[in-house]
């Protein structure tokens, strides 16, 4: 099952040595070998090891695939038919080890870099990336500022939290009223780092402006052991509705200590919950994971390409989570841009990405349309977990059946 | 003192390398070495010289590292200054642990230890408190200048590293030839002995760990401006703290040159073990590990005590 | 008020919390007694623990309860083995060495475990999992009153083999006074080693009773490291009655910590009782003065 990924990790190394090869070679001032337009060089930076490290896999595999399909389809056609050269670099879940690596690839000669998953790191490649000139596309890293910084260079496909946190409570206001408003009160649960605390912050400043009373805030840290107390304080405060925003581990602590003291809320609505969108949790806890909600990046699930995606993912013995398709898409992307630009000069392929008005992918999000390196049309959708399967709820146009909500009463 | 001419040489061998080296990795590489030579010799001042291994280096560290970037992004203060000042809440840290472990006490393993435990609560008051950022963390705008200490070309960057790495020798050169010093070293090798000789063993470890926490709370503002972003974890987690007790420790404690000794080899090999592994998660680090297990085995003097060695059997051979 | 109506609770889950981290620690504290090693590796052996009884659990079908007797002989091996052919060359009479030995094979182990089962959170689900007792308006996880119990008998157990047993007293021999047990014709490589083992089976029991209400990945052991030195010294070095008891206490004050305010800067209450004991006390609740 893992063998095919080794086999292309193994084909990769060998071309990342060859691009060291290279690279040495143009820091002793041969800068015509390294130019080899029979190739464009993409460079793919991830979280593969820390504690990051299973996101940071999922990345990297989403993205490989998706220059392998380019590949196959005949490569870059305006130049040539150009494949498309991985150069992977390990973050090691460090922001500083990312930037090291964006230094690598910068001598590996790479036309573009695709990172970073993790915002704490995609700060530090973007930046790294701009004093080169190198476009750098985002593929998840949710933290707005990495758009607000005035880079040049850096392109973000999905939305950041800031979107993902209003359109969350503008849609749990609809699922609330298309119920009858049956919920008034809610209960945040996050983690205390970059991704759960802002997240929560603009969930609280949005929840009372849409009448929802917010009882109360619960932060926890990376890693949490326990969860007993907050289930406890859950418990005794009744909240209609939770709102987690947790990584994997967490997330499923808590979901198992709720299901055990029996705590069913009306529902446990997720923001960016990861988790609760992730076919792995489906697996592993059927039971705890049913009813549960979020609202994050998801495929349109009427496009043919998601599970075809989805197939190849599974051949591979992988989880089709959001850091795998949404990787998947940023590479496409960029290759997009690639093929218009005609050429691997990073200048032009920063232009050709501002210009870019794609639609061959299967988000959501309609043309790209690029405004200070965020995607404009980039929107979570609404999942929810039902009948063993994960299911689109929200927005209309997309959904694949109707929401549960409230969570039928453990009986 | 004797080493003036030693660090003169290397001063003027290092100094040039921005403009031989072609490659904007290998500079970095340079860079980061340098950094991390610096926060080795800042911890080897307690450690090496005095005795007190401290597992918590993070604590000074990253005090000097939010100080630098709060000052910067809340007071708007110049970062030149804003540098300096990180020196002094990295002392003054520095003193505040050291003030308390040492009136108690504490020594050896015990000491180790309660140094681990102020980086830790640093740490999640870090990652709890507004001023700080909370979790979200603090991120220094991009600026790029020489007076505002971000400078667009990496030679700026590296020559302060060199300078940092420069002063580091010349602290740890005076301490080996000061009163200071040997008074510090005393205490190293036997802290009743030397209080029976009338040494103030309380006042030289508590200066000993604010010059210590100084030099680290310098090296935190300088990897704030490399950087650009600041979390509780970047700046209180174990990693800083392993880093700094690592490279001297590897590259031979209470010596002048082991911190750049060990600091050159540890990432040498973590790089090679990188490009060796390129694609298979983990393995790389696994080199990394083993070839340190490896390196006590064989080398239990640190990679300054082989270069003794050599020197005594090429002195012994002539 | 909220907190008081959970202070029971809280307590309640503070000390069944607390009792793994006494088995974690029991380990810790035998192997610092006897070899005055700080065990950096401790965690990430935790971690292989972990995996050994998960693949036990999915391959085998072993239940982790049943797995004990598999799990903490072979933990005991590889503590015996590693004391025995690595740690111990690698001292060369400096302390700072071991430190640095433990640490890099801690390196080594958690990214080993990294590269081999990738870093997936692995979990399993056993039919007990969600299992309560109910001690009035509490409701507390039955596999957790188990590491409770189990804590207890491991103590127990630990005290009976140091007082009772040859083993022990020349442990204890060792640990007072290695030149004179070397003196009196005791093997002290192997009683270090003995003891290296012990503390590490140690693990394999705390694996055991961790896994029914965790999980594993290869970054687990550091989350319960850090905490098993505070209980070390919160109880004193070398005592087992301190580390039940320290377990505990650091239990407990985590959950309340967590309760009056709030898991994230709760935990600087593990910490601060750390900085506290090491500073007026610092030979533990019940460590002997060295």
């Amino acid at each position: 099952m893992r063998k095919k990924v080794t086999a292309m990790s193994r084909r990769q190394f060998v071309s990342g040595t060859a691009g060291t090869l290279l690279a040495g070679a143009a820091s002793l001032g041969f800068p015509g070998i390294v130019r080899a337009k029979t190739s464009v060089r993409i460079g793919l930076v991830h979280p593969v090891t820390g504690f990051l490290a299973f996101s940071g896999s999922q990345c990297r595999t989403g993205a490989l695939l998706a220059i392998e399909e380019i590949n196959s389809a005949g490569g870059i056609h305006s130049m040539g038919g150009a494949q498309l050269e991985a150069v992977l670099g390990d973050a090691q879940s460090k922001p500083d080890i990312g930037a090291a690596e964006v230094e690598k690839m910068n001598e590996a000669g790479v036309a573009a870099i695709v990172g970073a998953y993790a915002s704490s790191i995609g700060l530090a490649t973007t930046q790294r990336a701009a004093r080169h000139g190198i476009p750098h596309v985002v593929d998840v890293c949710v933290s707005d500022t990495i758009v607000e910084r005035g880079l040049q260079n850096t392109f973000r496909f999905c939305p950041g939290y800031g979107t993902v946190a209003r359109t969350a409570v503008d849609n749990l206001v609809k699922i609330n009223e298309a119920a009858g408003s049956p919920a008034k009160t809610v209960m945040i649960v996050h983690e205390d780092s970059l991704f759960g605390t802002g997240t929560a912050r603009l969930l609280s400043s949005a929840l009372p402006d849409a009448s929802f009373e917010l009882v109360d805030v619960i932060r926890h840290p990376n890693p949490t052991r326990d969860f007993n107390n907050i289930v406890l304080k859950i418990r005794a405060q009744k909240p209609d509705i939770i709102i987690p925003a947790s990584y994997y581990n967490e997330y499923i602590l808590l979901a198992r200590t709720l299901s055990q003291y029996k705590v069913r809320p009306m529902a446990i609505y997720s923001v960016l919950g990861g988790t609760a969108s992730s076919y792995k949790f489906l697996k592993e806890f059927p039971r705890t994971a049913q009813f549960i909600m979020d609202c994050n990046h998801w495929y349109d699930p009427s496009h043919p390409a998601a599970p075809e995606l989805r197939r190849k993912a599974k051949e591979r013995g992988l989880f089709f989570t959001y850091e795998l398709f949404l990787t998947y898409c940023a590479t496409r992307l960029l290759a997009d841009a690639i093929e218009r630009a005609g050429t691997d000069d990073r200048a032009a392929i920063i232009g050709a990405l501002g210009q870019s008005d794609w639609s061959d992918h299967f988000m959501p999000y309609g043309p790209t349309k690029f405004l200070n390196g965020q995607n404009q049309g980039a929107r979570p959708l609404n999942t929810q977990i039902l009948e063993g399967d994960i299911k689109v709820i929200h927005p209309a146009e997309y959904a694949t059946a109707d929401a549960i909500f409230p969570a039928p009463a453990l009986g | 003192m004797k080493s003036i001419p030693a660090i003169a040489l290397f001063t003027l061998l290092m100094a040039p390398l921005p403009w031989l080296l072609q490659s904007e990795y290998l500079l970095n590489f340079a860079i980061m070495a340098l950094f991390y030579a610096f926060l080795g010799q800042a911890w080897n001042v307690l450690g090496g010289y005095g005795g007190q291994f401290s597992f918590g280096h993070a604590a000074f560290f990253g005090t000097g590292a939010y100080t630098a970037s709060i000052l910067q992004v809340t007071f708007g203060v110049n970062p030149w200054v804003a540098f300096v000042l990180a020196g002094v809440s990295g002392g003054g840290m520095g003193l505040i642990v050291g003030f308390l472990s040492f009136r108690f006490g504490l020594k050896g393993a015990y000491f180790a230890l309660v140094t681990l435990a102020f980086a830790e609560v640093l740490r999640i008051l870090a990652s709890a408190v507004e001023f700080t950022g909370a979790g979200v963390g603090i991120l220094v705008p991009l600026q790029q200048s020489a007076a505002n200490f971000q400078f667009a070309d990496k030679t700026g960057f590296y020559l302060v590293a060199l300078a940092l790495v420069v002063l580091g020798l010349l602290v740890t050169a005076s301490l080996e030839s000061s009163r200071f010093g040997a008074r510090l070293i005393a205490v190293r090798e036997d802290e009743d002995a030397a209080r029976a000789l009338g040494v103030n063993a309380f006042e030289i470890k508590l200066k000993a760990i604010t010059l210590s926490g100084a030099m680290a709370g310098l090296a935190g503002s300088f990897y704030t401006q490399y950087f650009l972003y600041l979390d509780p974890a970047i700046a209180y987690g174990p990693a800083v703290s392993i880093e700094a007790l690592l490279v001297p420790i590897i590259g031979g404690t209470g010596t002048l040159f082991g911190p750049l000794l060990g600091s050159g080899v540890l990432h040498s090999i973590s790089e090679f073990a990188q490009h060796l592994t390129a694609g298979a998660p983990g393995l790389n680090l696994v080199i990394y590990g083993a070839i340190m297990v490896l390196m006590v085995l064989f080398l239990p003097s640190g990679l300054w005590g082989l270069v003794v060695r050599i020197r005594a059997k090429a002195g012994a051979g002539s | 008020m909220l907190e008081l109506e959970l202070f029971i609770p809280a307590t309640i889950n503070g000390l069944t919390n607390g009792a793994v981290y006494a088995v974690i620690a029991l380990g810790l504290t035998l192997i610092y007694g006897v070899l005055h090693i700080i065990n950096f590796a401790h965690g990430s052996l935790l971690m292989l623990a972990m995996y050994g009884v998960f693949f036990l659990y999915t391959l085998f079908g072993i239940d982790p309860y049943l797995a004990l007797p598999i799990v903490v002989p072979t933990m005991f091996a590889l503590g015996y083995g590693l004391q025995r052919g690595v740690i111990s060359r690698a001292s060369h009479g400096k302390d700072e060495n071991i430190l640095l030995v433990t640490l890099g094979l801690a390196i080594v182990i958690d990214n080993l475990a990294l590269y081999l089962w990738s870093s997936d959170t692995r979990i399993i689900d056993t039919p007990y999992a969600f299992a309560t007792i109910e001690f009035g308006p509490v409701l507390v996880s039955t596999p957790k009153v188990i590491a409770l119990v189990a804590a207890v008998l491991i103590a127990v157990l630990f005290w009976l083999l140091m007082t009772r047993t040859d083993l022990g007293k020349a442990i204890r021999a060792v640990a007072k006074e290695r030149t004179g047990a070397e003196l009196v014709g005791i093997n002290v490589d192997h009683v270090y080693a003995m003891s290296f083992g012990l503390g590490i089976a140690c693990l394999g029991v705390a694996a055991c009773l961790l896994l029914p209400t965790f999980y594993v990945t290869p970054h687990v052991g550091f989350a319960f490291v850090l905490i098993a030195f505070t209980v070390v010294v919160l109880g004193g070095m070398g005592s087992f009655m301190g580390a039940l008891w320290g377990g505990l206490i650091i239990g407990v004050t985590e959950s309340l910590g967590g309760l009056y305010l709030g898991e994230s800067l709760g935990q600087i209450g593990i910490f601060v009782l750390f900085i506290l004991v090491l500073l007026f006390r610092p030979t533990g609740l019940m460590g002997q003065r060295s």
